[in-house]
């Protein structure tokens, strides 16, 4: 049959893991194009967080008391770290609607048509939100500066320590986009996956250590939020950093925050990409 | 041999909803097949079912030699899907959407973009390759889709209504496409819900209704089911009507049925274009003046009409069954 030798112009790949890799950046690099055309979604992304710098450190600045400080100056180095996790964590609604997007316009069915690895689709998009997470980093650690937010402001750091913290944050916020492309793949519309891509945020990112000093919080509240694994990346970030307010608690999270941060950011991934990928396959759009 | 495509005991359920009921399909190779039924009959499931998409509940199906169950990943090296919506990035532009579905085949990066090149301007494209497919027309659209289900030249295509909601012009092009394709050997299965684009692309075709295929043939064996041709006649003048009736009584096989405030009349005949002309001549003769009159084929329409019992509906309701069908 002629059709047959036709069709063996597209040899299958050779090797599964190199296929994986190859089709995932055909993806990202599709996303990577997309982003580019709508440049308003990049500055949107970007407003949300520069308001946070500039509300939190002006408004909240003075009255908040970190340690035994309440020192402004103290409370703004000590702010950043939280909303650096935050701002990565933020990902995971984009990452969702995007998903959703390819459901709603039939692109899913294409992929799911074509002869490539089975999670390259899901792989593809998160890459290319982790890149723009790293664009919106940079930006917002510009801004951080310029408001007058030093690292080793509290202690000694260097160069090496300060990428290893910014290293961390991009895991989180790649761990939280494979969240995202679970909620993508679960709901009807992009509509739906932005609102509840951000709703459970707020809870997460607020029980923690990021905006304030946990050991004021009640302690069952102070439980929650120091095993929190968000707490755990914005633990790391201050120790990094050098930046004042890290958590004296026995908490082993708190204690260990680097290990804990890459624990869990991995446990994360293995768990949500394993669930994502499991729906990609039977999704229907 | 079976066909290119072929399936048996198709059945899919969606909660108490049975989209494919036991569905059989055997498509040559080289022939098309329209799958022909109203919203929600079951033909985007049945697609579906033979693209890789969704899972049979039973049932077994075979796509250009491969077992469809067993084998997915080489079926989706065989195949190319068109689907319901004109699936492209619309930020991305024809050519890199075109490129992207290459790579995704596994083609070199180089080979993708020839082809896409190719493509684009074989599909009239070309003017637009630069441009984000947002920018595109419907019609504009579709092609693109369509080519991107061609990058490889695989041997079975599915298209899933290819021309709902295209203005006639877009329709007719599209045609032309698909005729080419098909010209080529490719094999096509392809559902509709215009009876006229079946008529027209289709070798065979199979009537679908709540699941079931309820009838199977060409078009022409289809037609025969609903009874042969008939004469019909306008007349002129409200007072004609009843010599002009009994003029076709003398020609006719059947009853002559009269639509008064149309002044038309139709007779079943066997016959032809000649019996046609006698009719003529005698209506002439009698000084029976005409506005129109003509030899009438049953279409497609008439198919469907004496197999289900109601027309081939395209209502709300039938529309948004086959939405939650989809969703599902």
């Amino acid at each position: 049959m002629s059709a047959v030798t036709d069709a063996v112009r597209v040899a299958p790949a050779t090797n599964p893991f190199s296929q994986s890799v190859r089709d995932s950046m055909v993806v990202a690099k599709r996303n990577l194009i997309r982003m580019s055309r709508i440049p308003e979604m990049i500055i949107y992304g970007l407003i949300q967080p520069i308001m946070f710098v500039v509300l939190f450190t002006y408004v909240f600045g003075g009255s908040m008391q970190i340690g035994n400080s309440t020192s402004a100056a103290d409370y703004k180095n000590f702010l950043m770290a939280g909303i650096f996790a935050q701002t990565v964590t933020f990902a995971t609604a984009s990452s969702g609607a995007g998903i959703a997007d390819d459901m709603h316009k039939g692109l899913i069915d294409r992929f799911r048509s074509l002869p490539m690895a089975r999670g390259a689709v899901l792989t593809g998009r998160t890459f290319a939100d982790s890149v723009q997470t790293a664009l919106t980093l940079v930006v917002l650690a510009v801004v951080a500066l310029l408001v007058g937010w030093r690292v080793g402001s509290d202690g000694d750091t260097n160069a090496g320590r300060v990428l290893g913290a910014f290293g961390l944050l991009l895991l989180l916020g790649y761990a939280f986009t494979w969240i995202g492309a679970l909620i993508g793949m679960s709901v009807r519309t992009p509509e739906a996956a932005t609102s509840s891509g951000l709703i459970w945020l707020f809870p997460v990112t607020f029980i923690s250590n990021a905006f304030v000093d946990t050991s004021h919080m009640t302690p069952w509240l102070r439980h929650i939020a120091e095993w929190n694994p968000f707490s755990a990346t914005v633990q790391a970030c201050r120790v990094l950093f050098a930046n004042p307010g890290q958590s004296p608690s026995d908490a082993w999270p708190m204690q260990h925050p680097v290990w804990a941060s890459l624990i869990y950011s991995v446990l994360i991934i293995i768990v949500f990409r394993t669930l994502a990928v499991r729906k990609y396959r039977s999704a229907t759009a | 041999m079976p066909g290119a495509i072929y399936a048996e005991g198709l059945v899919k359920t969606f909660g108490d909803v049975r989209a494919l009921d036991g569905v059989d399909l055997d498509v040559p190779e080289g022939t098309v097949l329209g799958l022909l039924g109203p919203n929600g009959a079951g033909k985007t499931t049945a697609v579906r079912c033979l693209t890789t998409l969704l899972r049979p509940d039973s049932g077994s199906a075979v796509v250009a030699g491969i077992d469809v169950l067993k084998h997915p990943d080489a079926v989706r090296r065989s195949i190319g899907l068109s689907g319901q919506f004109a699936a492209v990035d619309e930020y991305l532009t024809g050519r890199e959407n075109l490129q992207m579905v290459g790579q995704l085949y596994q083609m070199k990066a180089k080979a993708a973009k020839a082809r896409a090149d190719e493509l684009l301007a074989q599909f009239d494209l070309a003017d637009a390759a630069d441009r984000p497919t947002k920018t595109y027309s419907g019609g504009m659209r579709r092609r693109l889709d369509l080519a991107a289900a061609l990058v490889v030249s695989p041997p079975v295509m599915f298209m899933d209504e290819p021309t709902t909601g295209l203005d006639p012009r877009n329709r007719q092009l599209l045609w032309e496409v698909i005729k080419r394709l098909v010209s080529g050997g490719t094999t096509l299965l392809l559902t509709t819900q215009y009876l006229e684009e079946a008529d027209h692309l289709a070798h065979d075709i199979a009537v679908v209704d709540h699941g079931h295929v309820i009838a199977k043939g060409t078009s022409d064996q289809l037609k025969a089911r609903t009874g042969g041709e008939r004469v019909e006649v306008v007349v002129h003048e409200r007072d004609d009507i009843q010599p002009a009736s009994e003029v076709l009584r003398g020609f006719g096989k059947g009853d002559t049925t009269v639509e008064d405030h149309m002044r038309k009349l139709t007779v079943p005949v066997t016959g032809g274009a000649k019996l046609l002309a006698e009719v003529i001549r005698e209506l002439d003769t009698r000084g029976i003046e005409i506005d129109d009159i003509g030899l009438r084929r049953p279409t497609l329409d008439d198919v469907f009409l004496s197999l289900t019992g109601h027309l081939a509906e395209v209502g709300n309701e039938e529309n948004d069954k086959d939405k939650k069908e989809a969703a599902k």
